[in-house]
């Protein structure tokens, strides 16, 4: 059993804040494809195509043929652990800081024996399962769990270092005028969150479900607007340096392409909405998230951008809303560049069709907010990078993953429409 | 003898230096987060007032500050031309770059109803509540504003749009007012402190919307979200409302001022 984290205590005024130092980063360009599946959530390894030999670490050659043809493969996650240390010194400065520090050494029932972090609960020369996360270098690694569920295993100090469990942090969800919004409040409430900061924007109009969502324990109601940068400079300049979470749920929907409007009117506040709302975001909170990456117990640890699955390839029928979410998807990824090495993760929600008023027309299978915000508090606790939400987008992914041009073609094609 | 119009303009430059005539300020401040109307969501909608700086002092602009801002032409405090209702649409002069500027230097009529609008959020100001003004005030003058005082410029947040699932509600004129003030009286144009002319059910009068329908089809012009309203005499102001002169605009936010008699000599 894991000793179960306990709530910080408030923060000392007079120590610094300290600063994110990290893990060992560099990788050669193979071995990111281990990094790409570790953000999903997904445990693969090279496997020769020729002589189907499993490798790790990454590798340009087959170790045993010489065959350049190694692909990424989803693997058996059982393994046994066959040797462990605890580090009780390092040279390296991360791991300095957080001595005593369990590794091991674990022989994969995919055959072969890899070095990964070892969760506190398991026990030597057990089963184990493996999984593959993102560190705070956001690099690739591999962690030992109990085979079974143990109590409070979320609260292991290491495996914490590789999650972004909303347990005692702090998040911000920025449009909770929505379902989405009151649920992921609700979800992020459960998860053990200490405030959800509610956004709600335009407090002049009425919104459903008010009521419920102020009494949602813990949540606190803060007035922010994302096409008002004085409103998000302001919520930031009370609470940017207690946000550890920021969900951004807000979206801007409208169906039509280029043809089937007669203005940019439309367009432009898809584009304040779903574009200049994350800048807006990221100028007034990105700043005091990247200084907090290594700030204790509530460090700050993930923003979370929400865009439909057709932010990936463009859906005519949502062509100009699809465009502005593409916006906002390549920001993401220019965000996740300039919080490298900060500890703090970009998580990319991809949604199939929300059950919305703006999605009414379209078929089900849809996404209910519930499933949303399970999908996303969920994902944090996992620790991923990278959420897939509902049959459509799954669906989707699966297919843009074997070929990104093909899903655009079809999307694009008589049928698409 | 008669004071000429020399001395006139000289008489009112004197009293406005010595407190003889007061500027009231009749204009809210363009804020973000000032309410705007709500039209059902699949229509166009008005743009709230935004900013965006540009340079405050720093490696931007060193030594100056400045801003952009953005808004819709009836956003805040605002002027409805002709041209904004369709009933307006082909009229001369519709548009507020081509107004005759005489129309926005003009005296103004208060016709107080907060107490009936405190009463009932839906009170429509019939012709009979005019003509009891009219009994006590005079008849309304040709070529004046018509300014319907409910204080509902004292509301703050959800209480000023006042939306239920229903709509808004909030006071405003009837259809027989405005037709009253059109065809017995012949008005410039018709104020309110409410976000439109009409009343928050104006949909469902006959016509829909009967201030914008009426006034602009006759070429008159509107004032929305005033303020201070309270603070003017029931006559004797003189309205100064001059709308940006935005090109084939439909309207505009602008600057709303009063000029009262006040204590000084």
């Amino acid at each position: 059993m894991t000793e179960p984290l306990k709530k910080p205590p408030r923060k000392d005024p007079q120590k610094r804040t300290v600063s994110p130092t990290l893990p060992p980063a560099s990788r050669s360009r193979k071995a990111l494809g281990f990094l790409v599946a570790a953000a999903e959530g997904r445990f693969a390894l090279q496997q020769c195509d020729d002589c189907q030999t499993v490798c790790h670490p990454p590798r340009e050659a087959c170790p045993k043929c010489l065959s350049m043809d190694l692909v990424w493969r989803d693997m058996p996650t059982g393994g046994e652990l066959i040797a462990e240390t605890m580090i009780r010194t390092s040279t390296n400065t991360y791991f300095r800081e957080r001595t005593p520090w369990r590794t091991g050494t674990v022989k994969l029932d995919a055959g072969v024996t890899v070095m990964a972090h070892i969760h506190g609960d398991v026990k030597q020369g057990a089963r184990v399962r493996m999984i593959a996360r993102t560190d705070k270098s956001g690099k690739g690694v591999m962690m030992a769990l109990p085979e079974q569920e143990t109590d409070k295993m979320a609260d292991d100090r290491q495996l914490r270092e590789l999650t972004c469990d909303p347990k005692h942090r702090r998040v911000l969800v920025t449009d909770c005028r929505t379902a989405s919004g009151q649920a992921l409040a609700k979800a992020l409430s459960e998860a053990g969150a200490s405030i959800v900061f509610a956004g709600i924007s335009e407090a002049w109009r009425p919104y459903q479900g008010a009521a419920s969502l102020t009494a949602v324990p813990n949540v606190e109601i803060v007035p922010l607007d994302l096409t008002d940068t004085t409103s998000v400079k302001e919520l930031a300049g009370e609470i940017g340096g207690k946000v550890d979470i920021l969900v951004n749920n807000a979206e801007y929907v409208r169906p039509g392409g280029a043809l089937d409007r007669d203005d940019v009117v439309t367009a432009r506040d898809e584009m304040e909405v779903n574009y200049f709302g994350p800048l807006r975001l990221m100028q007034a909170f990105g700043a005091a998230m990247r200084s907090r990456g290594a700030d204790g117990v509530n460090s700050a640890c993930a923003w979370v951008q929400i865009s439909s699955v057709y932010a990936l390839a463009n859906w005519p029928v949502f062509g100009c809303t699809s465009a502005s979410q593409a916006a906002a998807v390549s920001l993401g990824q220019s965000l996740r560049g300039e919080l490298a090495g900060s500890g703090v993760k970009v998580v990319n929600v991809f949604s199939g069709p929300l059950e919305e008023d703006w999605r009414q027309p379209l078929p089900p299978p849809k996404v209910t907010p519930q499933v949303l915000a399970r999908n996303i508090v969920g994902g944090l606790q996992q620790g991923l990078e990278e959420i897939v939400v509902g049959d459509v987008a799954k669906d989707f992914m699966r297919r843009f993953r074997e070929d990104p041009r093909v899903v655009e073609r079809e999307l694009t094609g008589i049928e698409g429409i | 003898m008669s004071t000429t119009n020399a001395e006139l303009l000289g008489g009112l430059a004197a009293a406005l230096g010595n407190g003889g005539i007061r500027i009231v300020d009749l204009t809210h401040t363009l804020d973000p987060d000032f309410p705007v109307i709500i039209l059902p969501p699949e229509f166009g909608q008005c743009a709230r007032f935004r900013v965006e700086e540009v340079s405050r002092y720093d490696h931007r602009g060193p030594g100056w500050y400045w801003r952009n801002f953005s808004c819709g032409e009836h956003t805040g405090t605002h002027f409805d031309a002709p041209v904004h209702w369709v009933s307006g649409k082909d009229l001369p002069n519709a548009t507020v770059d081509s107004i005759p500027a005489e129309a926005f230097v003009r005296p103004a009529c208060v016709i107080d109803c907060s107490n009936e609008a405190a009463a009932d959020e839906d009170f429509l100001m019939t012709p009979e509540v005019v003509q009891a003004w009219e009994a006590t005030h005079g008849d309304i003058p040709d070529g004046a504003w018509v300014l319907m005082r409910t204080d509902w410029s004292r509301r703050t947040g959800g209480e000023y749009l006042n939306m239920r699932e229903d709509g808004a509600h909030s006071p405003g004129p009837a259809s027989e007012t405005i037709e009253y003030l059109l065809e017995k009286r012949n008005i410039v144009g018709f104020g309110t402190e409410t976000v439109g002319t009409d009343a928050g059910q104006a949909a469902h009068l006959s016509p829909p919307y009967p201030a914008h329908f009426l006034l602009h089809g006759a070429g008159k012009y509107g004032l929305q979200c005033l303020a201070n309203l309270d603070q003017l005499p029931p006559t004797g102001a003189m309205l100064i409302c001059p709308p940006l002169k935005i090109k084939h605009g439909s309207g505009s936010p602008l600057r709303v001022l009063a000029m009262v008699a006040g204590d000084g000599q």
